[in-house]
């Protein structure tokens, strides 16, 4: 589940059609999640619930409560049981593939390695030995600044970008040329200018996460419908309010897409500059366990990467179903 | 005669395109009177939403001279409210701070906030819907919403009510009762309206007088019909009424044989 979501990552970031296509598919899974969870409809679900409350309170007697667990049961079986039958799947044939012995340890082994990793995250000896904790967050931390200043100087751009044809007719041709271009070409630029390998780092990550942001916000801007525009001059309203009102919430879906699609690339890119700077960091540390020739570790790493980007993923994916809203 | 509100003076609107230029209105001579109620009918695509804009002050015309209240339209101003086809809510916002939105721009600078707030509560009430003001647009019904947009431009306080096919999107019976409660409105606040409609009882029912336009391209006003019956009007009385039949026979002598479509 984990490779197959990082799998599908570099279309997002490759041509022109990808992060299009991403922006306008994720357009839709906001406001059917909206649907389901809306936040703003808790107002109105209120005396809904106080009915349904009533009921379920009335129809209870007649079904015994031993037969409801037993429904419950099954429907959490329902939903747990495909996903852990495919994690079985996937153990047992690692199982079997590294069961006649060779490099890739077995899922016993690597077990036992992330037992004792585990058991100490945050140990330091020394600047190129310290736990994996340590090394996880210095990797978010990275991901983190340069993320941040990626967001502040690209959803500004992207409202300029939006609002100015003329603008977006000067740099779009520009930001087509660099889009394509894998942030890890730009890592040499990076320790030229700050002659230290960590600000180069983050300077990859800002690179790489500010184009989905420019671009989707700068969509967001365009598509924002006439009629909301409409409403505006005839209320004939201050370009501030016009901003607060109508610009800004109407674009806030398309930005939070751009932010969680620069987000996982982010995270994408983060272990491939960490292998080529060093230092403290869960990329320097998968290239360093290679180097000790610990492939359990390796394969440990690759399991928290996994896991550490589906957590940010489904963290933005909370905060995109928050704001999202129903158009009628 | 009463004051005139707005004069429109051999106003004509064209467009660029790319197949060359496209005369949309030519020739369009109206005056309209404080506290009239004007229907513009006509075949769709004849520019009666071109000639609504243009009162609004949302596109500029071409040629001629457009008047409100003696000074020329230079674009929308708070004195001329729209209500829109498609209600035009902004989801984001609560029915309350939908028509807030309109009230603080327009009285913000003489009033304090709680005059601000009455103002609204009293558009909402006004329209029946005091009791929604906390709902978002997607909680509402479409004729809710509609009378969400209907008490936004109340709340202004406009010389003038510009309706584009305000109840168009609504099923029939949610349309008769918002018409009857616009009649009421506007015998309540003696509001002056101009509505397009396509709709011949709309039209006959509602207005003061009817302004027939002829096919686009180029259209132009065809005829006026003065409606000319007696306020309060009631639908079901009317529907037995000689004259309001011979209006409405009038209406349809002139769009269905003086000016059909023959490719529609």
């Amino acid at each position: 589940m984990t490779a197959a979501m990082i799998a599908a990552r570099p279309g997002n970031m490759a041509g022109t059609d990808a992060t299009e296509a991403d922006a306008g598919r994720t357009a839709v899974p906001i406001d059917e999640t909206g649907n389901e969870l809306p936040a703003t409809a808790s107002a109105a679900k209120v005396e809904g619930g106080v009915k349904e409350k009533a009921g379920k309170s009335a129809s209870p007697p007649a079904e015994p409560l031993a037969g409801r667990i037993g429904e419950w049961a099954r429907a959490a079986l329902r939903t747990v049981l495909p996903p852990l039958a495919g994690l079985a799947l996937l153990i047992g044939i690692w199982h079997l593939a590294t069961f006649g012995g060779g490099g890739i340890p077995g899922p016993g082994q690597t077990w036992d390695a992330a037992v004792a990793l585990f058991s100490d995250p945050f140990y330091i000896d020394g600047p190129n030995d310290q736990g994996i904790g340590w090394n996880v967050l210095a990797s978010l931390e990275r991901v983190g600044i340069g993320f941040g200043i990626a967001a502040l100087v690209g959803i500004p751009a992207g409202f300029l970008l939006g609002r100015f044809a003329l603008l977006s007719q000067m740099l779009n041709p520009i930001i087509s040329l660099l889009r394509p271009v894998s942030p890890l070409a730009w890592l040499p630029i990076g320790l030229l200018v700050f002659q230290r390998a960590d600000p180069a780092a983050t300077w990859t990550i800002f690179i790489c996460s500010i184009w989905p942001m420019i671009l989707n916000t700068a969509q967001g801007v365009t598509r924002v419908p006439q009629d909301y525009l409409n409403v505006a001059r005839v209320l004939n309203l201050s370009e501030w309010k016009v901003f607060t009102r109508i610009l800004f919430p109407a674009v806030l879906p398309y930005m939070l897409t751009g932010i969680r699609l620069s987000i996982g690339t982010a995270w994408l890119v983060i272990v491939a500059a960490e292998m080529l700077t060093g230092g403290v960091g869960i990329g320097f540390w998968v290239w360093d366990e290679w180097n000790n020739l610990k492939v359990e570790h390796i394969i440990i790493a690759i399991f928290v990467i996994g896991i550490v980007g589906l957590i940010l993923e489904q963290m933005l994916m909370l905060v995109a179903r928050r704001f999202s809203y129903e158009n009628r | 005669m009463t004051k005139k509100i707005v004069q429109i003076e051999n106003v004509g609107q064209s467009f660029d395109t790319k197949k060359g230029r496209f005369v949309a209105l030519r020739d369009i001579d109206l005056d309209i009177h404080e506290g009239e109620s004007i229907a513009l009918i006509g075949h769709s695509g004849c520019g009666k939403s071109t000639l609504l804009n243009l009162i609004a002050g949302l596109t500029r015309p071409s040629s001629g001279v457009m008047l409100c209240g003696g000074r020329e339209i230079a674009g929308p101003g708070p004195e001329r409210a729209v209500v829109f086809q498609n209600h035009s809510l902004l989801p984001w916002l609560t029915c309350f701070d939908n028509v807030y939105l309109a009230v603080e721009r327009v009285f913000a600078a003489k009033e304090g906030k709680a005059s601000l707030k009455r103002r609204t509560h009293e558009a909402l009430e006004l329209v029946g819907l005091a009791h929604a003001e906390t709902k978002f647009p997607h909680e509402i019904s479409g004729g809710m919403k509609q009378r969400v947009g209907i008490a936004r431009a109340l709340s202004m306080q406009p010389r003038i009510l510009l309706m584009d096919e305000p109840f168009g999107a609504l099923d029939a019976l949610t349309r008769a009762n918002l018409q009857d409660e616009l009649m009421k409105i506007l015998a309540a606040t003696k509001a002056t309206m101009v509505m397009v409609t396509h709709d011949v009882d709309e039209a006959v029912l509602l207005s003061d007088r009817v302004v027939m336009l002829t096919n686009g391209p180029a259209a132009t006003i065809g005829e006026i019909l003065e409606v000319g019956i007696e306020r309060p009007r009631d639908r079901l009385a009317l529907a037995h009424d000689a004259h309001f039949g011979e209006c409405r026979a009038a209406i349809m002598e002139f769009l269905y044989h003086k000016q059909l479509k023959r490719a529609a």
